[in-house]
């Protein structure tokens, strides 16, 4: 299990080295989008102006607060809370992403399913998971908000940020096919007969 | 002692707003311990490091006076009003609205509330229905406490509603809660609450499955039926290897509550509304000596 540090952003090698149990961490820019950002991209044909081949998005919607422009905040916005929200809802977003935009990691929590697995394979990539819910710890990872698309979806804007050392984040997901959520799926299934008898459930 | 307490609307609508901020900064004590109380009790490693990091959030958020968690969430603000309390009902409501939609302007904070088919955001964490406010009436003297409760959406989309029937009996309740369990995995931010509600019709069903979701940790049902229950079902989705975040582990849930209510004869109601494992809350006790600030 090995620790990966990357200055972002990545190629199709280095995304294929991840395996599933290996750890990453990671500086430079990463983008933040969430359903509305991709319902609008995806399923209303609006595109988006960043250049997100080789880089990492992350499942969010940040609490941000409106400011003049200056170096710190050139997009005018000031990070307040920065998290993760759940991938799940998102699932069928994972290969346009990758295909149209080469995006090659996705962040997020509670893991991706088929669909996704089948892109990293594909596609060459990755799925990161944060820990949900530590988002004042997160939002410590991130440095400034450099730019923003799709703003008029806000606080579900297309964010770029600029981060340094983003994690450690867990591999969960790699391109090799192999899912902790799957493998975790698989141990409830088979441990779910016996809990049922413990609580006297008759079969 | 005698008379009346009155009820100052301006007070409310400072304590909304501020129970709302507060709500998202401070875990209680009750939830802390429980993180300790899973800690201790995790032998998988990846799962120990989970839990760590969630305990290091709580540390930094209250370092850094920051949110703990991005999720907003939607705000739910349960009213009790005890005996010989004055107050507007409607300026009451006006009021905690107008402090909810403060509080996400001046802080400011991500309003996470959008018209369910325009799906237009007001930015003011408010639109129709929204905040929820709950009015409850309790046998105490001359008290009001509004608990500000902004619940998670990961979480919240782990509720499931089955109206089963008198044949599945209890055996058929169990099973919908370790298949529900099983199913939310690692998208509700375990460990947990699990709230079940038994019985009542299908809204009070959901509805109880809330109040169980949202109590203290360490509180127990009231019903002894139900409280039987609790037991059994925490441990038994604590054997499921769900564990911290769905990646695998003891530390599911820090527990399943129940809350019941009678039901018909022809009917078996089970609700399931999860907590994650920010579980938000915060209160504020109006009485005559004061505004009192807690969980
Ligand atoms: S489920 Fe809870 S802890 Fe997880 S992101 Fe949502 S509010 Fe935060």
């Amino acid at each position: 299990m090995a620790h990966h540090v990357f200055q972002m952003p990545v190629d199709e090698a280095q995304a294929r080295k991840l395996r599933v149990g290996d750890t990453v961490t990671f500086s430079g820019s990463l983008f933040g989008i969430r359903d509305a950002t991709q319902i609008h991209m995806f399923d209303r044909g609006r595109k988006a102006r960043f250049d997100m081949r080789g880089h990492a998005v992350i499942h969010t919607a940040p609490n941000v607060r409106k400011v003049p422009l200056s170096n710190e905040c050139p997009a005018g916005y000031q990070p307040v809370c920065v998290g993760t929200t759940t991938s799940d809802r998102m699932e069928r977003f994972t290969h346009p992403l990758m295909a149209q935009y080469g995006v090659r990691f996705v962040i997020g929590k509670g893991g991706l399913r088929e669909a996704s697995a089948a892109a990293f394979r594909e596609i060459g990539g990755a799925y990161l998971a944060v820990i949900g819910g530590t988002a004042a710890l997160e939002t410590t990872w991130i440095e400034r908000i450099l730019d923003v698309d799709l703003d008029d979806l806000n606080p579900e804007s297309l964010w770029h940020f600029q981060v340094r050392d983003f994690g450690p984040l867990l591999v969960a997901m790699d391109s090799h096919g192999g899912s902790i959520y799957e493998r975790v799926r698989e141990t409830a299934a088979g441990r779910r007969a016996a809990a049922l008898a413990a609580l006297g459930v008759k079969a | 002692m005698s008379g009346r307490l009155h009820i100052d609307i301006p007070a409310v609508e400072e304590a909304a707003k501020l129970l709302y901020i507060r709500a998202l900064k401070l875990l209680p004590d009750d939830i802390k311990r429980g993180f300790g109380r899973l800690d201790a009790a995790e032998t998988d490693g990846t799962a120990k490091t989970i839990l760590a990091t969630m305990i290091e959030n709580i540390a930094v958020a209250e370092k850094t006076d920051n949110l703990l968690c991005q999720d907003t969430g939607i705000p739910i603000f349960n009213v009790e009003i005890g005996r010989d309390v004055e107050v507007d009902g409607v300026e009451l409501k006006d009021a905690i609205r107008r402090g909810t939609a403060r509080a996400t302007k001046e802080y400011p904070l991500r309003s996470s509330v959008v018209h369910p088919l325009t799906r237009k955001n007001e930015h003011t964490s408010s639109g129709i229905r929204v905040p929820v406010i709950n009015i409850d009436f309790v046998d105490r003297p001359q008290t009001l406490r509004i608990e500000m409760i902004p619940k998670g959406s990961g979480s919240e989309n782990g509720s499931f509603l089955k109206m089963l029937i008198p044949a599945d009996g209890i055996d058929g309740i169990k099973t919908f809660v370790i298949d529900r369990v099983m199913e939310a995995g690692g998208k509700v931010c375990p460990p947990t609450i699990v709230g079940v509600g038994i019985g009542g019709t299908s809204d009070l069903c959901m509805h109880l499955a809330k109040v169980a979701a949202t109590r203290a940790l360490g509180s127990v049902c009231e019903d002894p039926e139900g409280a039987k229950l609790e037991a059994l079902l925490s441990n038994a989705v604590n054997a499921l290897g769900i564990g911290p975040q769905g990646l695998g582990g003891d530390g599911t849930a820090f527990a399943v509550h129940v809350e019941t209510a009678a039901t018909h004869i022809t009917m078996n109601p089970v609700a399931i509304n999860i907590q994650c494992h920010s579980a938000r809350r915060a209160s504020a006790t109006f009485t005559p000596s004061g505004v009192e600030i807690g969980f």
